[in-house]
């Protein structure tokens, strides 16, 4: 007879590994990639390709150090997710520099500082985020106009000046503007919104230009992450339900005071990305069905102040990091009755 | 009353669909395994106190024959599966968790098989539940299913508690296992007899007969069988772990048996189908438990299939007469995949619970993969069948925190591993609760025994300190009645005053000596005993105290 396996009960396995489930949220990315891509250029891609580069060779070093194994811990892919979701969340024109900077907190800080994947209690691509958006302020809201606003989008060339860190051609200026969001919190006063909507080429019919569209790509990724069971409704619905149900709470009528309609609450900035694929990290969010509705309503909460009375014109990250520091507190209050015992 | 299948069925919480592998097993009927040279038949009790032998080496026992009986009440009877000769009685590897050897009877057959029934008991509704159980008892039967339960001990709790549901659970949701299913096929006639020997014993005011919906050559056989029976058959959803006692009277009724309580104590008696089908042999048939069916299966083995073995038949004798091929056994597998024991040894005995043999193939159950970190994905708790916190469980498994686990349920645990068949961590969660659960009751036992010798030891405190002062105050009235005396007697002289009055002195600090030794040795004794309370409260750790060692 052969070496005979010697294994504890159960020894049978579904077959589903890390790896899996982190290849199909890459997979869940690619409609949100092409709609950036398509509005904003090949900024995002070149993001995406150094800060996977970097995360994999950080990585490897961290494992290294923390003596891991390091071929083992590369496979599982999250690292590479990691980098693709600050890559998305990054404005298209951030240089090398700052994105290097980014990913060494991410990977380094706040992922392995805390024990690696698992123990991080803060969402590495977000904590990286709100570094950088607290440090560089005005590199982190450089964003580009949507095509439709802008008559063309950058160039790969344009796209690549930016990102080495050199004046494109027609000048920084000549593709960089607000974005919906921002120029909606700062219309003057006096406006009702529906004036602001018909003046402002940032708007669209229903949302804001382009972004509409880049969110409805996550829409759609998050849409086949359900399908897949990769994750599950709870946290997405309780983001967006809450997001939406404050967003009609103070639309009141669209007077100059208004903070925005539903829609654009919610196809602007971040909302599906965070909805969909950061709150949804499985790591640092609740983890009972009753916690998470709980944990996606106070992300959705968040987002909402942050938009309407913060500095931020978007609060995505702060929000998610908050819910990601709330998430001991809610799975201690959400346990779950065992079978057969009172609650 | 007819039978219904529309019943319905509550919902588990949780579960699993894993592959279920059992068509592998199904082709063929039920064959018999030739008799073997030598048989190893496990003296196996279902609690700690021994087995207490009934025969010696070198003597002759016919089929039958009763080798030991339990030494108590709960006790288990086990028997010669064939006629022969009793070569030796020695510890033996037995399929088990620990892998220590147990004791057996290794049994040579005479090849007569010359079989002792016991009287038959045919009609057995002329006779009351104490005949019967003590005829159930004297057969030796225990749980099949894999419970492994004395069958009598069981039905003598009905005789304390109401049962108005009798539970016969032919869910069989395990992959790989058909051996109920098998028996339905061929013997559903005596497993209503059996039923209906259950229903005399405990009175129940109904009977529910489940069975998953993935056996539908059984299912039809049962539903001809139980026809007119008054027996309700009811078809339940083919999901892991459908057939766990507590979780089938769940879905069957909507009652959770409270955590801590046995079943019958709600009302509630479950039976394996194979062990009604045992208990109708032995009491309409009068034959002891010496066989069983086992599923003897896995893509290692040219002629898997049902087998019906004598207990104590050695595995290799059943994996040889399955045609094995040795070259493609990878693992070798006691009970199913999700539960089952992994075996070490191939030379180890057919036991009453042995419902299935897995060899398999490399393909068919991978090597585990290596422990990754936990990513929290909640999968384990999405699946837990109840309802408990796997993941947390782990947390507190991993940082040895026994009191965490004790208050999230771990006790509930029922250890059917879909926690970690879903973990795409590939954490082995039901290794990590087996041990925590093992640690747990060791710093239990050890509580136990400083609470004890804290005790002894102050009772023992108080009767020396009790001691003491009857002893002064008999010395009191004895040094006031000499006081007396010496009053009434003439004038002592000076001499014999001084004398008295030096003994005094060293009695007195003969008596001081003593009492200082004393005080000091009871001190020595207390710190002792504390030290060791001490030692015993650090296995049980503060739960407030946080986790720092990851």
């Amino acid at each position: 007879m052969n070496a005979i396996q010697l294994h504890s009960s159960p020894h049978a396995h579904q077959g589903v590994a890390i790896s899996h489930l982190m290849q199909q949220v890459l997979l869940a990315c690619v409609p949100g990639l092409t709609a950036l891509v398509f509005f904003f250029g090949w900024g995002t891609v070149l993001n995406v390709v150094w800060l996977v580069l970097l995360a994999l060779v950080l990585e490897a070093m961290v494992l290294r150090l923390r003596k891991r194994a390091v071929a083992l811990h590369l496979g599982d892919y999250s690292a590479i997710v990691t980098a693709v979701l600050l890559a998305l969340a990054l404005p298209p024109t951030v240089p090398w520099w700052l994105s290097l900077f980014g990913i060494t907190i991410a990977i380094v800080v706040a992922k392995h500082l805390f024990g690696g994947l698992g123990n991080n209690p803060f969402n590495p691509a977000m904590t990286a985020y709100a570094f950088l958006l607290l440090l560089y302020p005005d590199l982190m809201t450089r964003w580009l106009l949507p095509l439709g606003v802008a008559e063309s989008v950058p160039t790969l060339a344009d796209s690549f000046a930016f990102f080495i860190d050199v004046e494109p051609e027609f000048g920084f200026d000549a593709f960089t503007g607000a974005t919906a969001l921002d120029s909606f919190r700062n219309q003057t006063s006096a406006q009702l919104v529906s004036e602001f909507w018909q003046q402002n080429p940032l708007m669209s019919a229903w949302s804001a230009r382009g972004w509409e569209w880049v969110n409805a790509g996550f829409l759609m990724g998050g849409v086949y992450l359900l399908y897949k069971r990769i994750i599950s409704w709870h946290i997405p619905a309780s983001v967006l339900s809450t997001l939406a149900l404050l967003a009609v709470l103070f639309y009141d009528g669209g007077s100059s005071a208004s903070h925005g309609s539903p829609l654009l609450h919610l196809f602007a900035g971040g909302s599906m990305l965070a909805a969909f694929f950061i709150a949804t990290d499985p790591v640092t969010a609740a983890t009972s069905k009753r916690g998470q509705l709980i944990y996606g309503a106070l992300i959705g909460l968040l987002i909402f102040v942050m938009r309407s009375w913060s500095a931020y014109p978007d609060g995505v990250a702060f929000a998610v990091l908050l819910g990601n520091s709330a998430v001991p507190l809610i799975d201690f209050y959400t346990k779950p009755r065992t079978f057969g015992h009172q609650k | 009353m007819s039978t219904s299948t529309t019943r319905t069925v509550w919902p588990i919480p949780g579960g699993i669909y894993p592959l279920d592998h059992k068509q592998q097993s199904l082709g063929t009927a039920i064959r018999q395994v030739p008799l073997p040279s030598q048989l190893v038949i496990a003296l196996r009790q279902p609690s700690h106190a021994p087995a207490v032998l009934c025969v010696n080496v070198g003597d002759h026992v016919s089929k039958g024959q009763c080798l030991a009986q339990g030494s108590d009440a709960t006790g288990l009877s086990i028997h010669a599966s064939t006629s022969g000769t009793v070569l030796s009685i020695t510890e033996h590897a037995v399929p088990n968790e620990s892998g220590l050897p147990e004791l057996c009877v290794i049994l040579q057959p005479d090849g007569e098989n010359h079989w002792t029934k016991l009287p038959a008991l045919a009609d057995f509704r002329n006779y009351d539940a104490a005949r019967l159980i003590s005829r159930i008892a004297q057969a030796g039967i225990c749980g099949l299913g894999g419970g492994a339960m004395p069958s009598a001990t069981k039905l003598r709790a009905t005789l304390l508690n109401k049962v108005h549901t009798l539970v016969i659970n032919a869910c069989e949701c395990e992959p790989f296992i058909t051996c109920d299913d098998a028996l339905m096929q061929a013997s559903a006639d005596d497993i209503v007899t059996g039923i209906q020997i259950l229903l005399h014993i405990s009175a129940a005011n109904r009977c529910v007969f489940a069975i998953e919906d993935n056996k539908p050559a059984a299912l039809n056989a049962m539903r001809a069988a139980l026809t007119d029976s008054g027996i309700e058959l009811v078809v339940v959803p083919s999901i892991y772990p459908s057939g766990a006692e507590k979780l089938l009277i769940y879905s069957l009724t909507g009652s959770e048996i409270a955590t801590g309580t046995l079943a019958v104590e709600q009302g509630f008696l479950c039976f394996n189908v194979s062990t009604a089908h045992a208990i109708a042999r032995a009491v309409v048939h009068g034959e002891v438990l010496v066989s069983r069916i086992t599923t003897i299966t896995g893509s290692a083995l040219v002629n898997p299939g049902n087998y019906c073995v004598l207990l104590g038949t050695p595995i290799n004798e059943l994996l040889k007469h399955a045609a094995v091929d040795q070259t493609k056994v990878s693992s070798l597998i006691h009970g199913g995949s999700l539960t089952g024991i992994a075996l070490t040894s191939n030379n180890v005995p057919v036991l009453a619970t042995s419902a299935c043999v897995i060899a398999s193939t490399a393909a068919e159950i991978p090597a585990a993969e290596p422990e990754q970190n936990c990513i929290r994905c909640g999968f384990c708790t999405e699946v837990c069948p109840v309802l408990l916190l796997p993941q947390q469980l782990y947390w507190a498994s991993k940082s040895e925190q026994l009191q965490q686990a004790t208050t999230l349920n771990l006790h509930d645990c029922i250890e059917c591993g879909a926690c970690s068949y879903v973990c795409p961590s590939h954490i082995p969660l039901v290794q990590y609760f087996r041990a925590t659960k093992a640690d747990i009751r060791i710093a239990e036992e050890k509580l136990l025994m400083a609470n004890q010798s804290r005790a002894r030891f102050e009772f023992h405190q108080a009767r020396k300190a009790a001691e003491k002062i009857q002893e002064e105050q008999r010395r009191a009235t004895r040094a006031t009645l000499a006081h007396q005396q010496l009053e009434q007697t003439a004038t002592p002289s000076l001499a014999q005053a001084a004398i008295a009055a030096a003994m005094a002195r060293v009695k007195a600090k003969k008596a001081l000596q003593d009492f200082a030794a004393a005080v000091d040795a009871a001190s020595n004794n207390l710190t002792t005993a504390d030290s060791q309370a001490d030692n015993t409260a650090a296995y049980l750790p503060n739960p407030d105290q946080q986790d720092d060692s990851r």
